[in-house]
């Protein structure tokens, strides 16, 4: 495929954003603000997720980067420029849109050389080009076609390949598997993940799936009533999430509440005294909430926190039971694996929880979350 | 299951069973007096030579009916025509303007497009009358910027015959372009931005060709009965603006020529079929059928 250059060397990469938000804020009206005050940096050939609930501001921001909104307050910038003053038209930015917007009375072949026709390309190029891309997704062959006789997952795929050939700086995806089947999407993820970095063209992919978020994208932003609530990759967002709904959104998690007491312990409120790292922590005091994700609980005494309990559900899934234990802290889940026959706790027996301090992390306590 | 499979086998003749009011109607009111009408144009005789008409293989009818009123044919069409066209420019913008920017207005400011359908088609004619009258406050401004010669006048021209008809047959395009206008998908005007068309070509690329069927449909629906109007020329024309309506009328109710009327408006029929047969080839059945 010759759709876009190999990726930048990394030093350019961690030098170089492709898009740059200040203080981006969007109000509709006089009461609704969809995007409040976000201020974030996409670094060149990555794939960004926005992930956040319904109604969060995901699209409007996508919207204000396509330049299909105008921004209340605040910045973009595309490779460093400042874009308010350019129409979408003249952006450096395609996007695939969540009903794909295909044009139903152009063919395949038209549809996808839209964008290079604007721009001027012609005769073999054209088609070469417009070929190559129908290839990078798998559909060469139905260039004839018109959009109402493909499928949904393949006009999803056309879809991709009209922005695609186009070789944005930057792609916007908004929600664009949101109307495939599970089995499709979950094809698709991988698909689009393999394009992506083939192409190494910046992704910045809408979604409300925080799975979804979880397996394609290298960082992900997590926005809840348009501001942002976390950045990071996957990892640090599940490992450490520094809001409860950061750790609500991502998984399930146990959040108890405490007083910090010593700049590496917590005391519950029974009086359990639980330990954490102390950069998780990070100096607070007075009233805080811990967190520790199921997986992470072992029953039994052991080295670190514990915490007993009295079984009040159980639930077996298959490969883990899931237990709720009714703790003198507060609820508590936890999975254990069905690695032996024989293994089942019965509701209302007492059980012992232990968990590794570094399992542990700190989130402030906060009104009206999850 | 009886009473199923007697369902089952009656399906197939469902169809035909609901085609059949519709088609003896077509048969009753279409097809029996059109047959009449061809008869009719092949009849001779005429009220010098007393009153009875009898059938003849008169063919000769065709022929004079072209060659004594070529003028009248030619005009009902250019009229028509013009009149379609001037129709088309005027209620574009308008229906595009509702359709996207009428917002909650929209139904507002569609019964103002169909308001004037309120008041009798003979009415709305009569009142062109006193718009266009030669002292009239339209025809003093258009003399004063010398649109019109000193002394001249509108009315009693074509010009006063195709506003006329252009006016009446207005809401027959408008409707129907606002609807194909209106079930546009606005994300896809988005996405040709998206894909580097300035406004203009979005709209050249995308909303116009999707606005085609409703197009078609207000083209068809103001030139087909445009064609065979009278009313318009015979209270805004004068005799050297009639079309052949007004003579197919004066031969049917003045001069009781069944004959020659029947063969004229045989002729109509036939050439406005021909146009539309040519206009559904050019355009394509697909944008006649949405
Ligand atoms: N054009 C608009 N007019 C008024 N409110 C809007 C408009 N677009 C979005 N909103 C509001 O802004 C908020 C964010 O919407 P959106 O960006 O679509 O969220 P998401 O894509 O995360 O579901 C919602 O409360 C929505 O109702
Ligand atoms: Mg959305």
């Amino acid at each position: 495929m010759t759709v876009e250059a190999a990726h930048p060397p990394p030093a350019v990469a961690a030098a170089e954003y492709d898009i740059r938000l200040i203080g981006l804020t969007k109000r509709f009206g006089d009461d609704v603000v969809a995007v409040d005050d976000i201020s974030l940096d996409i670094d060149r050939g990555h794939f960004f997720a926005l992930l956040g609930p319904s109604g969060c501001g995901k699209t409007t921001t996508l919207r204000m980067i396509g330049g299909f909104e105008e921004p209340t307050e605040g910045r973009i910038e595309l490779g460093g420029v400042d874009v308010a003053p350019l129409p979408p038209y003249k952006r450096d930015v395609n996007t695939v849109f969540q009903s794909y917007a295909l044009f139903p009375h152009l063919s395949i072949f038209e549809n996808v050389a839209f964008g290079l026709r604007r721009r001027g390309v012609k005769g073999s190029q054209l088609r070469t080009r417009v070929i190559e891309s129908l290839e990078l997704v798998g559909l060469a062959g139905l260039e004839k076609r018109k959009p109402r006789q493909l499928s949904g997952g393949q006009q999803q795929r056309i879809a991709l390949a009209r922005a695609l050939v186009n070789r944005p700086r930057v792609l916007l995806l908004d929600e664009p598997l949101g109307a495939l089947d599970l089995k499709l999407r979950k094809e698709m993820q991988l698909e689009l993940k393999r394009i992506q970095h083939e192409v190494g063209i910046t992704f910045v992919h809408v979604t409300h799936d925080q799975e979804e978020a979880m397996t394609m994208a290298d960082r992900i932003v997590i926005m809840n009533g348009g501001h942002i609530e976390q950045l990071g990759t996957p990892t640090e967002l599940y490992e450490s999430p520094r809001t409860a709904f950061v750790a609500g959104f991502l998984g399930v998690s146990n959040l108890l509440e405490g007083t910090a007491v010593a700049e590496d312990r917590v005391k519950l409120a029974d009086g359990t005294e639980v330990r954490c790292p102390r950069e998780v922590l990070g100096g607070r005091s007075g009233t805080v909430q811990i967190g520790v994700r199921p997986e992470k609980l072992r029953i039994g005494e052991g080295a670190g926190n514990t915490l007993s309990g009295t079984v009040t559900e159980s639930a077996y899934i298959g490969v883990s039971t899931q237990y709720i234990l009714d703790t003198p802290a507060g609820p508590v889940t936890v999975y254990m694996q069905n690695d032996r026959p024989g293994g089942q706790v019965a509701t209302g027996e007492r059980l012992t929880l232990s968990w590794s301090p570094e399992s542990t992390f700190v989130v402030d306590t906060q009104e009206g979350t999850q | 299951m009886g009473v199923f499979r007697l369902f089952h086998r009656h399906q197939g003749a469902t169809p035909y069973l609901l085609l059949t009011p519709g088609l003896l109607w077509l048969g009753l009111f279409f097809l029996a007096p059109l047959g009449f009408l061809i008869y009719q144009s092949l009849e001779s005789g005429s009220i010098v030579a007393g009153f009875g008409f009898h059938f003849s293989w008169q063919w000769s009818n065709y022929w004079d009916a072209l060659k004594g009123y070529t003028g009248e044919f030619e005009r009902s069409f250019e009229y028509a025509g013009l009149a379609t066209i001037i129709a088309l420019v005027v209620s574009y913008p308008v229906a595009y303007w509702i359709a996207f920017r009428g917002g909650r207005w929209k139904n507002l400011l569609l019964l103002f497009i169909v308001a004037p359908f309120f008041v009798t088609y003979l009415i709305r004619t009569l009142a062109w009358q006193t718009i266009l009258a030669d002292h009239g406050v339209v025809v003093r401004i258009l003399i004063d910027l010398h649109l019109v010669a000193h002394g001249g006048r509108v009315l009693a021209t074509g010009t006063a015959v195709i506003a006329g008809i252009t006016y009446n047959f207005l809401p027959f395009m408008a409707l129907p372009v606002y609807v194909s206008l209106e079930q546009i998908d606005q994300t896809l005007v988005e996405a040709a931005e998206d894909l580097y068309a300035n406004k203009w070509l979005a709209f050249l690329r995308v909303t116009f060709p999707l606005s085609l069927p409703g197009v078609v449909a207000g083209t068809l629906l103001t030139f087909i009965p445009a064609a065979g109007d009278f009313i318009n020329a015979t209270l805004l024309g004068s005799p050297t603006s009639h079309m052949i309506g007004n003579v197919i009328n004066s031969k049917f109710n003045g001069t009781i020529d069944y004959p020659s009327a029947a063969a004229m408006s045989f002729i109509l029929m036939a050439v406005i079929l021909g146009l539309v047969l040519l206009y559904a080839r050019a355009v394509g059945t697909e944008k006649l059928t949405g």
